[in-house]
This record gives structure tokens, C-alpha cells and sequence, in this order.
């Protein structure tokens, strides 16, 4: 059972928003005292998640979550968008599969970095992403 | 908009990015430093990260093609002072930077440096442009 004990809506649409988001994920990790490699795993998992949801969505809005499991606390982050959706995800969770000119790390890296990842896609309606690093 | 300062020092480019890498200031610097090596003939390239806290894919991406790009334009390239937590998290990610060379602080950087530029820094002073610019910031 994951309880949500605090809850924060940013929308990123600039440049300048996605700074703010990773400002404030920050904030979040250090407050519930995550160690440094966590911290670092959870701020490169976001990094990609949004730049994603810039690149391929124009952005979109991302929930910041303090979550607990009862034993451990942990961030949750929640990622969604309206843009175009993904039509193959299994090919989309692939090491070096990208649509665009990236390396194809973004999604099955962040997956390895994370304790929780959830990756819902329908085509033409958008893509919620769901990760949890406990702490 | 905000720039990275390349700073040069006899044939090397020093870079010192005390800053979290966003993806436009990513850019500016692999296009700012491949131009300075072209401009100024540098025969090696050291970039400190020491203060980076985050490498995602795509930083990474820049850091690989930077390495490449002075590779082909004659220049040595050699990151330093990575931080423990963004290594682990480099290679939990799945980028190992190959063919990027890494070194723990400034000074190993520098020798590395050095020697993988062997004997041609004897022939240094003849290339040397007096009216260069120390920087590009």
C-alpha cells in the first residue's frame, strides 16, 4: 500500500519550467533525507522524462509526490502529457530505440534507475509515466 | 544567454563547468569548444565536471560527441572529477562514454593530457597566435 503525503503540481511548457521542476524534485528528495546516489538516480531519471515530454509532447504537467510504503518514504513522479502517444512500447522500452536522434537510453534508463516505473501510452491521446525512487 | 568559458592555456582548452548543464547550454559549448580547437590549433581539451551533479543521455551524448568532434580535429579530450554518484548512474543508465577519457581531478587530467600529446608540445611556441582570445564567454 503507497500512501501520498504531499503533493505538488508543476506544468512544464518552457525551458526555464524544466530548471524549476528538477529545483523542486530536489527539494523533495533532500526533505525526505535520500542519499546522494538516489538523489542524483531520481534528478537524471526526471531529466529524461521531461526532456521527452518537451521534445516529443510540448510539454506537459509533472506531479511531485512524498510517498510511503510504511517501512520507507520515496518520490514519486508522475509525467503526462497530451502529445502524440507512443504506438510500439514494447520497441519504445528497447536499449537504443529512438524515433528521434537520441541514443534510445531515455525510457529503458530511467526504468534501470528507478525502484518503480509504470508507462501508460494510447496514440493521439498522450503518455503517463509513473516512477518511484524509495529512499 | 548564459555561455561556459573556454580558457586556454598554451595547447590546451580548459573548461570548468560550475554549473547543471541544461540542453541549450550543452549545445553552445560543444559548438563554442569545437570552434575554439579549430581556432586556436589545441591539441588537447580538458573538461572538469566536477560540479555537475546530473549527466543525463543527453549530456552525455554532448560530453561523446565533443571527444569525437576534437578527435577529428586533432585534439585529445579528457573529462575530470567526476562525481562518484553521477558515474554510477552513467553506467546504471547505460552510457559508459566510450572513448571519452576520464581522469580523477585537474591535474591527472593534465598529465594524461600530456602524455597522449607526447612530443609534438615542443613544437608548440611556433603555433602559438599571439592575438588570440584567452576566451570565448
Amino acid at each position: 500500500m503507497t500512501l501520498s503525503l504531499s503533493k505538488d503540481t508543476i506544468q512544464v511548457t518552457k525551458e526555464q519550467d524544466v530548471v524549476f521542476l528538477k529545483n523542486r524534485v530536489k527539494e523533495t528528495a533532500v526533505k525526505i533525507k535520500m542519499g546522494l546516489v538516489n538523489q542524483t538516480r531520481l534528478l537524471t531519471a526526471a531529466s529524461e522524462l521531461v526532456r521527452n515530454m518537451m521534445r516529443y509532447a510540448n510539454g506537459g504537467a509533472c506531479i511531485i509526490e512524498v510517498v510511503s510504503s510504511g517501512r520507507a518514504n520515496g518520490v514519486r513522479l508522475t509525467f503526462s502529457d497530451s502529445g502524440p502517444g507512443i504506438p510500439d512500447l514494447d520497441a519504445a522500452m528497447r536499449d537504443g530505440f529512438s524515433t528521434g536522434k537520441s541514443l534510445g537510453l531515455g525510457l529503458p534508463g530511467t526504468k534501470r534507475l528507478m525502484n518503480e516505473f509504470n508507462i501508460k501510452s494510447k496514440v493521439g491521446e498522450g503518455t503517463v509515466i509513473t516512477i518511484i525512487k524509495w529512499n | 544567454m548564459d555561455k561556459i568559458p573556454i580558457l586556454r592555456l598554451g595547447a590546451y582548452l580548459l573548461v570548468s563547468i560550475q554549473v547543471d548543464l541544461y540542453d541549450r547550454l550543452a549545445l553552445t559549448l560543444e559548438a563554442d569548444l569545437v570552434q575554439m580547437v579549430n581556432k586556436t590549433g589545441a591539441k588537447g581539451v580538458l573538461i572538469d565536471i566536477s560540479a555537475v551533479s546530473i549527466v543525463d543521455s543527453f549530456m552525455g551524448r554532448i560530453i561523446g560527441n565533443i571527444a569525437s568532434m576534437s578527435k577529428i580535429l586533432d585534439a585529445e579530450t579528457v573529462v575530470v572529477g567526476m562525481q562518484p554518484a553521477v558515474a554510477i548512474t552513467l553506467i546504471e543508465l547505460g552510457l559508459p562514454l566510450k572513448g571519452v577519457h576520464t581522469a580523477l581531478d585537474m591535474e591527472k587530467g593534465m598529465n594524461l593530457l600530456k602524455t597522449m600529446i607526447g612530443d609534438s608540445s615542443g613544437e608548440e611556441d611556433q603555433e602559438t597566435d599571439p592575438d588570440y582570445d584567452d576566451t570565448i564567454a
